[in-house]
């Protein structure tokens, strides 16, 4: 159980929607994965289609956390919040600010402006921002409660490029919520973030990629609880050189000096 | 008769409101948002927000999202 935006939840996978090769393989990805927050996005759209997706999502009865994905403005940004508001129904927004199209690196100077203004007008702003320190403090200054730092370029699959960074992140903002986002291309990759004390990994493409994406949602699944587990339960610590884990004393044919 | 642009594109109308705007195109439901040049228009507010020429209208559905 975690606590999140004042909600409690099971689940401290989040699972994107994206990329699944059929809504079907999608709703079992998340069935089977027992992910209980579902990241959505809002495009256009012509008139008379209908649409299933929001119908599955419906019945899936999931919790909705709405991106502002490919804004490259403030005010872009803003107005896609409002209206992701408009139609979830809720103030959550995964607040995203493209700053580099190469990287997709989020600009870390619109992605605050936005949040400011967001935040005035009563959003639970979860900013999807880079593994750097000070924009994150910078963020929760401003009245985010919940970061969403880079392991890696969104689905670049790369794992934790900068673990170094990530650590210094955890411990300097022990009271935020900080949930990994982008660039976790293997279950051992979140296990791993898990591990270093992370609340949460927001994933999609290693998931809607893989041969069989549900089964690929389960393996997460595992790995997140396994490495919050292992979190809470204290890791060792590392050293340089070897030490025995079986006791010297009373060691079979064990000579103190060679007899004459 | 009026100019406007939905979604990028252009389109020529008889519309005086959002609301006259989306029941022209077709779009029924709660599933939809529409924006005004930039800016978002709160669902209870389609009937009573008027529409000019050179008016930028978005209207956006869930879709998948990462």
């Amino acid at each position: 159980m975690w606590e999140i935006a004042e909600k409690i939840f099971n689940s401290r996978l989040i699972l994107g929607t994206s990329r699944y090769r059929s809504p079907e393989n999608l709703r079992e990805a998340i069935t089977r994965s027992g992910a209980e927050i579902v990241t959505v996005s809002l495009r256009r759209q012509a008139a008379g289609d209908g649409n299933k997706f929001w119908e599955l999502l419906r019945e899936l009865g999931v919790t909705f956390l709405p991106n502002t994905a490919n804004c490259r403005s403030v005010q872009e940004a803003v107005t896609t919040a409002h209206m992701a508001r408009d139609v979830f129904k809720t103030n959550w927004i995964k607040l995203e600010t493209v700053g580099d199209e190469y990287t997709l690196q989020p600009d870390p100077f619109a992605l605050l402006e936005a949040a400011r203004v967001l935040i005035a007008d009563g959003f639970e702003v979860f900013p999807y921002t880079t593994d750097d320190l000070v924009v994150g403090e910078r963020l929760l200054a401003a009245g985010c409660k919940i970061l969403m730092p880079w392991a890696a370029p969104i689905g670049s699959g790369q794992g934790v490029v900068n673990p170094q960074a990530l650590k210094t992140l955890r411990a300097r903002l022990p009271q935020a919520t900080l949930i990994i986002d982008a660039g976790i291309g293997a279950p051992s990759h979140a296990a791993q973030v898990m591990e270093m004390g992370f609340d949460g990994v927001m994933l999609n493409t290693a998931v809607a990629l893989a041969d069989d994406a549900p089964k690929m949602a389960e393996a997460f699944a595992q790995a997140i609880n396994a490495g919050r587990m292992a979190y809470e339960a204290g890791l060792m610590p590392t050293r340089s050189f070897a030490e025995p884990s079986t006791p010297l004393p009373g060691t079979p044919f064990w000579k103190t000096e060679k007899q004459a | 008769m009026i100019t406007i642009t939905v979604n990028g594109e252009m389109k020529e109308m008889n519309a005086t409101t959002i609301a006259e705007v989306i029941k022209t195109l077709g779009y029924e439901g709660d599933y939809f948002a529409v924006a005004k040049n930039l800016v978002c228009i709160p669902r209870t507010k389609y009937a009573e927000t008027p529409i000019a020429a050179q008016d930028e209208i978005e209207i956006l559905m869930p879709m998948q999202g990462g």
